[in-house]
């Protein structure tokens, strides 16, 4: 949606389509791909902090604002990030150098086309289809093709293993996946997302959010079905057996270091924020505010949104 | 229906592996993910243990027995000393050997802390691991009190032990197991009946009763499969006679008997027992001088001597040969993780490398006995 108003803006100035359509398309681009880089960095924060104070350690603590120690580890996956760029960039020497150094572009289209279609607000949304729930999920399978591009070419028994593993995971809970957002797809009668989120605006017997979770016990049950399917698509514990730490040591990532494995990783963290976007916008009511109803509003409307900015 | 054979893959496990508790090396033949074979390959921490023991006194042997099952040295000293002390006549003062006792089910404790904690890790859980390393901590910190040293204690020498008790470690300990007995369920909640856990253990890696002693696995493995055998109970050295205590043996509790679980549970119940004795023997521990046994000069008779004491691995023995002077004409360890190695390729024929995983941190070797 995004690409649209800018395009209809950039029409304004004059007639030069290609170029406002590349224009619009980098420049919608940049911010998604900084929101994918922060939602990692604050993922991977939060991560090791809760993880942490579960198992009874303190996390990282240094790398901080300030002085030397600094505050509660707050710049610790600046610095990390900061320690995978300027790490060497090693390729095995068997390896299938063209294969391996492909791999991770594949992976990353895969996870920054999802996002394209990720509903942050009513305007704040890169690409609105009317096909989005289908979009994502088909885009998001695009990653196991680099998976196993990476595992294969890595020429390393331990990565292929992991490849083989993820592949047959990702593919095999593709379908319980696809099967329960087709619940919501049916209740609301539609693919796109936005209308998605308009059908779960207002309350159900005047006490509940109209959500799909609440509209009835199925789409409750779908909705724990999808989570965990989800959890296994990412590779996140306990569905972790592709990454299986104490066996594989790093899966198909084994091989692989510097900027090329951050990328892995930041794939991995915008996977998981694409599948919670469409958790949240095929059964929590999306960007919508519990209880408001707001599904008979002109778009733009509500919130204040971009389009007033832009207009 | 025909098996379809495919073409078998060699995967090499270790020696760097985090799975592999130590520097080993498997060589597994794997179709698929399905393993057909492994061949142990060990030796990489052979640090002439028996060789440097014909090479100097019989006291400076202590050390080195330390080195070998490093996450039990209490134990280790103690199966030699027992051995030399039998092997010298020496009678040790009571007090000696309550302190030896409580050590060595301290050392018990912490070990076997270390084995369930790196199973949860094994099969995919961390924090039971670090839940178990804190409360090992506190056992470490005791040893660290008596005798100053955290891992490698060198504390039981040839009829006493090198620091008497200080003052209040009698307060010091019963407060731990006040602590520490009520976490025993915390862990149990906790990874033991984790749904996840069992799944991964139960039913696999199933070592029969009869396997194992025709293997002579001992110890918490043989335990695991139902047989009912522990030195402790069944040939009493040092004053175990005096302590009442259970031997847990696998019952198959969610899958066979013998399999991962039931090892792993027993090692459990274990914990819970060596509490049960640390108890007496903190209650009726009597005074005494430690140091007044000890020999001037250690210099046994013209013989030889075997005897066996329950590590928390299973049958540790020493084979002692004297001939005459100070220094030992021979001394043979016989190691429980060595024999419990042994069986892993017979149990994991035929399952999963992960599953390969599970069952060899079920079998708690340590690479530092197996080599010596």
């Amino acid at each position: 949606m995004t690409v649209d108003m800018l395009m209809d803006w950039f029409a304004t100035f004059g007639d030069f389509p290609v170029f406002a359509f590349i224009l619009a398309v980098v420049i919608s681009g940049i911010p998604l791909f900084l929101i994918m880089a922060l939602n990692a960095m604050v993922a991977v924060y939060v991560e090791r902090k809760v993880s942490a104070f579960m198992m009874d350690r303190i996390g990282p603590m240094g790398q901080g604002p300030g002085l030397h120690a600094g505050k509660w580890g707050l710049l610790q996956t600046a610095a990390d990030a900061i320690k995978l760029l300027v790490k060497e960039d090693t390729v095995p020497e068997s390896s299938d150098k063209i294969l391996f150094k492909m791999a991770p572009f594949i992976i990353f289209i895969g996870a920054f086309l999802g996002l394209a279609a990720v509903p942050f607000s009513q305007t704040l949304q890169v690409a609105d289809f009317n096909v989005g729930v289908f979009y994502i999920i088909a885009v998001g399978s695009i990653g196991v093709i680099g998976i196993v591009m990476a595992g294969w070419a890595s020429n390393n028994k331990w990565s292929l293993y992991g490849a083989m593993r993820s592949a047959a995971q990702i593919i095999s809970y593709e379908i319980p996946a696809g099967l329960s957002i087709i619940v919501p797809i049916m209740m609301a009668g539609t693919l796109n997302l936005q209308e998605l989120i308009h059908y779960q605006s207002g309350t159900v017997w005047g006490i509940l959010p109209n959500w799909i979770i609440f509209n009835n016990p199925f789409s409750f049950v779908a909705f724990f079905i999808f989570f965990i399917s989800v959890i296994a698509e990412t590779n996140r514990t306990p569905f972790d057996i592709p990454e299986a730490e104490s066996e594989l040591v790093a899966g198909w990532m084994t091989e692989y270091s510097g900027f090329r494995w951050a990328i892995f990783f930041l794939s991995e963290y915008a996977n998981m924020l694409i599948v919670s976007g469409l958790a949240v916008a095929g059964f929590l009511g999306g960007w919508g505010a519990p209880f408001l109803d707001y599904s008979t509003q002109v778009p733009g409307d509500y919130f204040g949104s971009w389009e007033k900015l832009l207009h | 229906m025909g098996i379809v054979q495919g073409d078998q893959m060699t995967l090499n496990i270790g020696p760097q592996h985090p799975s592999t508790h130590g520097v080993l090396r498997l060589e597994v033949k794997t179709d698929g993910e399905i393993v057909s074979e492994i061949r142990p390959h060990i030796g990489y921490l052979h640090r002439c243990f028996e060789k440097h023991s014909e090479n100097v006194t019989y006291e400076q042997v202590i050390p080195f027995t330390d080195r070998c099952d490093y996450l039990a040295a209490m134990n280790s000293n103690f199966g030699y000393v027992v051995a030399m002390e039998d092997l010298m006549e020496i009678k040790v003062p009571e007090r000696v050997d309550y302190i030896r006792v409580i050590m060595g089910e301290l050392n018990r404790i912490a070990s076997h802390l270390l084995a369930l904690g790196v199973y949860g890790l094994d099969v995919g859980a961390f924090t039971p691991f670090l839940y178990m390393l804190r409360d090992r901590e506190r056992i470490l910190d005791m040893f660290e009190y008596t005798c100053g040293a955290r891992l490698l204690y060198n504390y039981m020498w040839v009829g006493g032990v090198s620091h008497d008790l200080p003052k209040d470690f009698v307060k010091i300990c019963t407060d731990f197991l006040d602590y520490f007995e009520p976490q025993i369920s915390e862990y149990n909640e906790l990874l033991t009946y984790n749904k996840i856990f069992i799944e991964r253990t139960a039913d696999v890696g199933v070592l029969p009763a009869d396997v194992a002693v025709s293997f002579g696995v001992t110890g918490p493995n043989l335990r695991g499969s139902g047989v009912k055998w522990d030195v402790r109970r069944d040939e009493p050295y040092s004053i175990y006679d005096r302590f009442e205590f259970d031997v847990p043996t696998g019952t198959g509790e969610f899958g066979t008997v013998g399999d991962c679980f039931d090892r792993y549970w027993v090692r459990m119940l274990e914990v819970k027992e060596s509490v049960k004795i640390l108890r007496q023997a903190l209650k009726d521990i009597p005074s005494g001088d430690v140091h007044q046994a000890i020999p001037k000069k250690i210099r046994p008779a013209k013989g030889s001597i075997y005897r066996r004491t329950e590590s928390p691995r299973g049958d540790l023995g020493y084979y002692i040969v004297s001939d005459g002077t100070p220094v030992a004409s021979r001394v043979k360890m016989r190691s429980p993780a060595f024999t419990a190695l042994s069986v892993l390729d017979e149990i994991s024929r035929g399952w999963m490398i992960s599953d390969v995983i599970a069952i060899l941190g079920s079998l708690d070797i340590v690479l530092g006995e197996i080599d010596r």
